[in-house]
């Protein structure tokens, strides 16, 4: 889940282009949106696709959405669980 | 006819940054745009994370409005719908367009991005600069095969003449489809000259502006 968690924050700043950070800087289990990293609905929007292109899993359902990208750690719990 | 006054002016002319006439940086260890706009960006300390998720278009427009806007407490003077803003470009947003063509391209391994396709329309730079600067006035952007500042003198003009608009920024904001040519000047326009320069408003004025800029810029 560590390697997981580690790549998940690499992808994160690339594909939501958060130069200034690092990252170790992103706290795991800290909130993504609000109040976190301030993320943007664009941006909820990228993680649906980086979900789909890295890790082949498609959110169907969008209501799961708030729960899965709360955090990484929520995010890496998805993924740990749904990928093939 | 009222009086319209140019109170201010930015520009970014490959790698060589002016503001009122005055240029001050102008890095040559930048092979690209990238890596220059970047180091521009960080020269005027602007402290605005969301210009990283920019496209190249925006980000010169959004930092050619920096430039120009700095120091000018536009928010203190004006309410947020009396200022307005008109642009020109010539490549539109077509090297964005590109980037989300690419993208879509192949059905097989069909991933658009929605942070390039909110960028494929050029109005797009408008609101970065809008929402930055709290500006609600009037605005739109016009394509034209090159710049021709007649089309600024008229649509400002008649702007400032017919409708709420107390204060405008106009100007070119270019970026090649090839990334390798760009370029952008942007004025402030007022109908009170707090400058006491006496800079008239005028199509001969902005002409012989932006030929200055270039002649500067390229010899």
């Amino acid at each position: 889940m560590g390697e997981l968690i580690n790549k998940l924050k690499h992808e994160i700043i690339e594909v939501l282009n958060l130069e200034d950070l690092e990252p170790d800087e992103i706290e795991t289990g800290a909130p993504l949106f609000g109040e976190g990293l301030g993320l943007d609905s664009i941006d909820a929007l990228e993680l649906i696709v980086l979900l789909e292109k890295n890790y082949g899993i498609k959110i169907d359902d969008p209501k799961k959405g708030k729960d899965v990208f709360y955090s990484v750690q929520t995010m890496a719990e998805f993924i740990e669980k749904n990928r093939a | 006819m009222e009086k319209i006054f140019i109170t201010g002016s930015g520009s970014i002319v490959g790698t060589n940054i002016c503001t009122d006439g005055k240029c001050g940086f102008n890095p040559q260890d930048f092979p690209d745009f990238t890596g220059f706009i970047k180091a521009a960006y960080k020269h005027f300390k602007i402290g605005f994370p969301k210009f990283y998720k920019m496209d190249n278009l925006s980000k010169l427009a959004f930092l050619t409005s920096e430039i120009l806007l700095r120091d000018r407490k536009l928010t203190e003077r004006y309410k947020p719908e009396e200022t307005g803003i008109v642009l020109l470009n010539s490549s539109s947003t077509l090297e964005t367009d590109d980037k989300h063509y690419h993208s879509i391209r192949d059905r097989s391994n069909y991933f658009p991005s929605p942070a390039v396709f909110v960028y494929t329309l050029p109005n797009i730079m408008i609101g970065e600069i809008s929402i930055r600067n709290r500006i609600m006035g009037e605005n739109v952007v016009f394509i034209s095969e090159e710049y021709k500042p007649e089309i600024l003198y008229e649509y400002v003009t008649f702007l400032m003449t017919n409708g709420h608009v107390n204060a405008c920024i106009a100007g070119w904001v270019e970026y090649g489809r090839s990334g390798k040519d760009y370029e952008s000047v942007m004025y402030l326009v007022e109908k009170v000259d707090f400058t006491n320069l006496n800079i008239k408003f005028e199509t001969s004025y902005l002409e012989k502006h932006y030929c200055d800029l270039k002649a500067k810029h390229y010899g």
